[in-house]
């Protein structure tokens, strides 16, 4: 792995562990409460501080995900080079634009 | 007495039993002898003291890379009394039990394995306190024999055959640790990228196999290390 994708994936990794804690909890918080959809809408809706954490969120993933993937096609896979580096740009621009847009749908119902 | 397989032939090639009597104390590279003095003088393999200092006997026994020359059949063999003789993996075999070192010594070369004096040499000798957290650290990883055990064992060697290896980079971790070393920023470049420090999973495998009991895994993880302290104060413009 090169030096600046080392770092770029050692930095989400971090964010990532505050991140899916947050997340973890956010989500035991909803289920043990016995909230409802509705209830939990109500709660994300404009809600400024659930937009952070998501936005940053799918950040992490979209620049961390991608680099792990690299590295396992490129060990276990013949595949390599600007081909395949360009193809796992767009597989992090699809999980960033995907991950925006479920983190809108709750965000602005 | 032992049944022994041993690989014979390149990259491609057959195992060959052997039947070797047991002997008291008897090591693998015993046993090796044995078969090439008294049964089959064509069989390759290498060796030079036979005491654990030279490393140039190694082999993988029963599917382990270990020294064959510190290592009993007592303590390798099978319960049946089998053993199974293969050359180093991640090498290319020349033939046998013999394979080709240029390109694991190459890749020492190439993660700037060397110690480097500067354009002008000391002028007296340089105090290096025992005790100090870089002599340490050197210290820990500086006994390779440079027998290929850990390079033999590393599954990213076997994924990516630039990856420079655990023994290259133990070797650089002791010169990033040598305060009299003037090519640290040099060696921290070299054994940075697709093909370094960085690729290193920690499977942990080299500090499992080597015979010396060093831990090229943890001098992987100070590489590493440095080279983020080191990418943390240039974003701070503190130069080195």
């Amino acid at each position: 792995m090169n030096a600046a994708l080392y770092l770029a994936q050692r930095l989400s990794a971090m964010v990532l562990a505050f991140a899916v804690t947050a997340h973890l909890a956010t989500i035991l918080y909803a289920v043990r409460g016995g909230l409802t959809a509705g209830e939990i809408l109500a709660r994300t809706r404009h809600n400024d501080a659930f937009l952070f954490l998501y936005v940053v969120f799918v950040v992490a993933v979209a620049v961390h995900a991608p680099i792990g993937l690299r590295n396992v096609i490129n060990e276990w896979t013949p595949w390599r080079g600007p081909l395949v580096d360009r193809a796992l740009v767009g597989f992090g621009g699809l999980l960033f634009g995907l991950g925006l847009l479920a983190v809108m749908a709750v965000y602005q119902p | 007495m032992l049944s022994v397989e041993v690989w014979r032939g390149t990259d491609r090639g057959r195992f060959q039993t052997f039947a070797v009597p047991r002997r008291v104390n008897q090591t693998v590279l015993d046993v090796v002898s044995e078969i090439q003095r008294e049964q089959d003088p064509t069989l390759s393999y290498r060796f030079a003291c036979r005491v654990g200092m030279c490393g140039s006997c190694a082999m993988v026994v029963n599917g382990r890379p270990r020294w064959t020359c510190r290592t009993r059949v007592s303590e390798s063999a099978s319960a049946k009394g089998a053993l199974r003789l293969e050359p180093l993996r991640n090498f290319t075999v020349v033939k046998d039990l013999t394979v080709e070192m240029t390109q694991f010594f190459d890749k020492w070369r190439d993660a700037h394995g060397h110690f480097e004096p500067g354009g002008a040499p000391a002028q007296d000798f340089a105090v290096v306190e025992p005790a100090s957290p870089q002599r340490q650290a050197a210290d820990a990883a500086i006994e390779c024999i440079g027998c290929g055990i850990c390079y033999s064992a590393c599954e990213v060697v076997a994924w990516n055959k630039d990856y420079l290896g655990p023994a290259a980079l133990n070797r650089a971790w002791t010169l990033v640790n040598d305060v009299r070393d003037a090519a640290r920023d040099a060696r921290l470049d070299a054994v940075t990228g697709e093909a370094g420090c960085q690729a290193c999973h920690t499977h942990m495998s080299c500090t499992t196999f080597c015979p010396k009991g060093l831990a090229p895994t943890y001098s992987i993880a100070g590489l590493k290390r440095t080279f983020l302290l080191r990418a943390v104060s240039r974003a701070w413009g503190g130069g080195r």
